[in-house]
């Protein structure tokens, strides 16, 4: 009885997970998303064969987890190589529709035609408007929610029957829907067009543009012709001035061909690139020193209290790193920041940590290194203990020091096992963005280049102003050097999974 | 280890103990002093480590109280730290259970099931485990933006929106529950086969309580990435009652704002509760580390 329940159960949830993907893939298609409406569909089926056909059943354990590094991982991928193909930026958002609807909108006034003395009043929850030309005709629109974008609404005669109006707002209330009412226009029983021109009033307008058959637009005021441009997404006009907004275009490979051919990038690319590595490839140095020198202490019998420094000794790292990033921010301060004031007491210096390069590159690689070494220190102390202490007993009698001992025996046996972990930690820093974002913000900036770049930008960090920061927002050239990079961490990946096969292989 | 030890066995040992204590002063002084900066009066007062007065002001701001000054002024806090905290723990607690719960039959059927595409999808994972993603941003920002004009609590500026984001973390995770799952014997399963089980009673009934100590491992790893996560959150939230605590804390230190007596105060406020989280947590930690990227 139960199972039956149970089975009825079931089938009934998998019809409601059914009923409502299908309604959220009709609601993406109706948004007009055909491709993305397209995937979900496509998603949706593959589940539901997969969790009825016997045939897909390991796969039926596989779906959520590839399903969703697909959708989170994958996708975003390949959605950042197609933006990279794209002039997409914060000139060229729209799409070519959106851009030409815009232009669409735009209106003009009339030289010397009517103007409206309007009132705003309430009803329920909306508004209407009530215009008065100045023979004294009254026109009251229908009730408006004044929240949404640009529309057009049909204003008429009141008729006998309304109800009355409500009371004007006062001016306070008015001034603060006026960035709505800009928005709004009013078609008038005669045809006529007219829009906000000032505080108590509206006049008569036209569309500034008019669409041709070829999809180029006329200016109605100058007859100036605006042709669009597929090539570099703006609408142009005749003497080849670009209108704002653009929209976004295919541009091929000259993103690309930018980073690496247009000196004014190219350049300060590169030098980042070389800083990067320098920063990953010291971070990694510096860490793995620190902490193996730590782990083999910690392995050490003879001392007493591991335990309890093994405990201080991996607090940095249980400490949110952006905080005690802002915490060495502060330090570091030139002028109120600790650190100066002791080296002041202690050697009368006071190096300016934050404009000066070499500081500034040398401040985050300590603050870095005090960030990673428990984990070199944790991942190293796992593979100390592994050496089989035979050989170190060997040694003793054969009257090797510490010192032998470590650079014969046990950096030569962990240095193999560790080297997957050293490649991932590069990885990582290569990209450590927050740690550039946090501390320094990619500054001092280099003060001969044409896009703004740092000379302790990362190139992660690079690609985030040019993204985020600068006023441009060239999101397609953000997403060239993001792939450039997609594909430098590939690299490093493969290298390393073919170090740990090699390994597991030994290991056998 | 029987080894012999000569005489300067000892005074090793001593000189062990005396640099391994100077190096914990040297890491622990951020620490100290942050904590002597909090109590200090005034933003911008330069003291010793010991501070000669002590002022609750920072931590009255940061727990959110108007503090009144020794001169009559009326300080208000000027940022919401406890709400940014809350807001840092609700993400990085649902995003660390969404991947959880999305990663575990995953990791199950790698580590026992034969399928088509396995062997090239599991090299797949281990490729794109190893992606950022920083690298990613502007097509996340994009496709959040876009997401966010029909479904407003999923898009920029939305806390939905950042749990799917964070969500991309799942490789890792299904990487390393597998590896967990290859040091339980197969026989397990067999045995409760045997038994009358289906396949999937075995995984629930048997299998799944076994594993349930890497599941609070990945939990707590997904969890500390959450709470530590700084590109995305800072492209995606912008309003101050918005931002998780990764994004939030740093407005203490704009230049032309600098309050670093009242950051001090709202760090440690803020920080330590996750710093003791993760410090009982530490054994677990480790052993997530060393056993998800060891295995190969």
């Amino acid at each position: 009885m139960s199972r039956r329940v149970e089975k009825i159960g079931q089938q009934l949830f998998s019809a409601v997970v059914v009923l409502f993907g299908l309604y959220v893939v009709a609601k993406i298609y109706v948004a007009g998303q055909f491709m993305l409406a397209l995937a979900c569909l496509a998603i949706l089926a593959f589940g539901a064969f997969v969790y009825t056909s016997p045939r897909a059943y390991s796969y039926r354990y596989l779906f959520p987890g590839l399903m969703a590094t697909l959708v989170f991982v994958i996708f975003p991928i390949v959605y950042t190589f197609a933006i990279s193909f794209t002039n997409y930026s914060s000139r060229n958002l729209l799409t070519f529709e959106r851009a030409r609807q815009y232009f669409l909108e735009q209106t003009y006034m009339v030289e010397g035609g009517q103007s409206y003395a309007f009132t705003l009043h309430r009803d329920g929850r909306a508004f209407r408007v009530r215009l008065e030309d100045e023979q004294g005709a009254v026109f009251v629109s229908p009730p408006l929610a004044l929240y949404t974008g640009p529309i057009t609404v049909e204003a008429n005669v009141p008729a006998a029957g309304d109800p009355p109006l409500a009371e004007p707002v006062d001016t306070k209330v008015l001034v603060g829907y006026l960035p709505n009412l800009k928005l709004v226009s009013f078609q008038l029983p005669n045809g006529q067009l007219v829009s906000l021109t000032g505080l108590h009033q509206y006049g008569a307008v036209s569309k500034l543009y008019k669409a041709n058959a070829d999809g180029s637009l006329t200016n109605q005021q100058d007859k100036s012709v605006l042709t669009p441009n597929m090539k570099t997404g703006f609408f142009e006009t005749s003497s080849g001035e670009q209108m704002i907004p653009g929209f976004t275009v295919e541009v091929g490979l000259s993103q690309y061909a930018k980073i690496f051919s247009d000196v004014s990038f190219s350049q300060p690319f590169f030098r980042i690139f070389v800083w990067t590595v320098i920063f990953a490839g010291l971070t990694v140095l510096f860490t793995f020193s620190v902490g193996v020198v730590l782990a083999v202490l910690m392995e050490w019998d003879a001392l007493r209290g591991r335990a309890f420094y093994q405990t201080m000794f991996f607090i940095p790292y249980t400490v949110p790193a952006f905080i005690s990033i802002l915490i060495f921010k502060g330090l570091f301060n030139q002028n109120t920041g600790e650190i100066n004031q002791i080296l002041e007491m202690l050697v009368g210096i006071h190096p300016s940590w934050f404009s000066t390069p070499f500081l500034a590159k040398s401040m985050l690689l300590i603050v870095n290194t005090w960030l990673g070494f428990p984990y070199m220190m944790v991942i190293s102390m796992g593979m100390i203990k592994a050496i089989p202490s035979d050989l170190y007993e060997a040694a003793a009698i054969a009257g090797s020091g510490p010192l032998t001992n470590f650079f014969k025996i046990t950096l030569p046996l962990i240095i193999k096992p560790v080297m997957p972990l050293l490649i991932a930690s590069f990885a990582f820093n290569f990209n450590n963005v927050m740690l550039i974002a946090l501390l320094t913000g990619g500054r001092p900036d280099f003060l001969d280049t044409k896009v703004p770049a740092g000379t302790t930008d990362l190139l992660v960090s690079f690609t985030y102003r040019i993204a985020f920061e600068d006023s441009g927002a060239n999101f397609g050239l953000a997403a060239a050097i993001s792939t450039v990079l997609f594909l430098m961490v590939t690299v490093l990946s493969l290298i390393n999974m073919r170090l740990t096969k090699v390994n597991a292989q030994e290991a056998r | 280890m029987a080894i012999v030890l000569d005489k300067s066995h000892r005074w090793r040992v001593v000189l062990a103990h005396v640099l391994i204590i100077a190096f914990i002063c040297l890491i622990m002084f951020p620490f100290l002093m942050i904590f002597s900066i909090s109590v200090r009066p005034g933003n911008f007062a330069s003291g010793s480590l010991i501070p000669q007065t002590i002022s609750w002001e920072h931590w009255a701001l940061a727990f959110g109280f108007s503090y009144q000054g020794a001169d009559g002024v009326l300080m208000e806090p000027q940022f919401p730290v406890l709400l940014w905290l809350w807001n840092s723990v609700k993400v990085a607690l649902l995003s660390a259970l969404i991947g959880v719960v999305l990663s575990t039959t995953c990791a199950y059927a790698f580590a026992r099931m034969r399928f088509m595409f396995k062997n090239s999808m599991m090299n797949g994972l281990l490729l794109i485990q190893m992606f950022p993603s920083v690298l990613a941003l502007v097509a996340i920002y994009t496709i959040f933006d876009r997401i966010g004009g029909y479904i407003p609590w999923l898009g920029i500026e939305s806390h939905g929106g950042l749990i799917l984001a964070y969500t991309g973390g799942i490789a890792v995770h299904i990487w390393t529950i597998r590896g967990y799952f290859e040091t339980i014997p197969v026989e397990i399963e067999e045995a409760a086969k045997v038994d009358g089980a289906t396949a999937f009673q075995a995984f629930r009934y048997v299998i799944l309580p076994m594993i349930v100590p890497i599941l609070m491992v990945v939990f707590l790893l997904a969890f500390i990435s959450g709470i530590n996560e700084y590109p995305v959150a800072s492209i995606m939230l912008k309003s101050t009652n918005n931002l998780t605590l990764a994004v939030g804390v740093k407005n203490y230190l704009y230049p032309q704002k600098y309050m670093w007596g009242d950051f001090a105060a709202a760090a440690i406020l803020s920080g330590l509760p996750i710093t003791v989280v993760f410090l009982l947590a530490q054994k677990w930690m480790i052993s997530g580390l060393t056993a998800g990227s060891v295995k190969g």
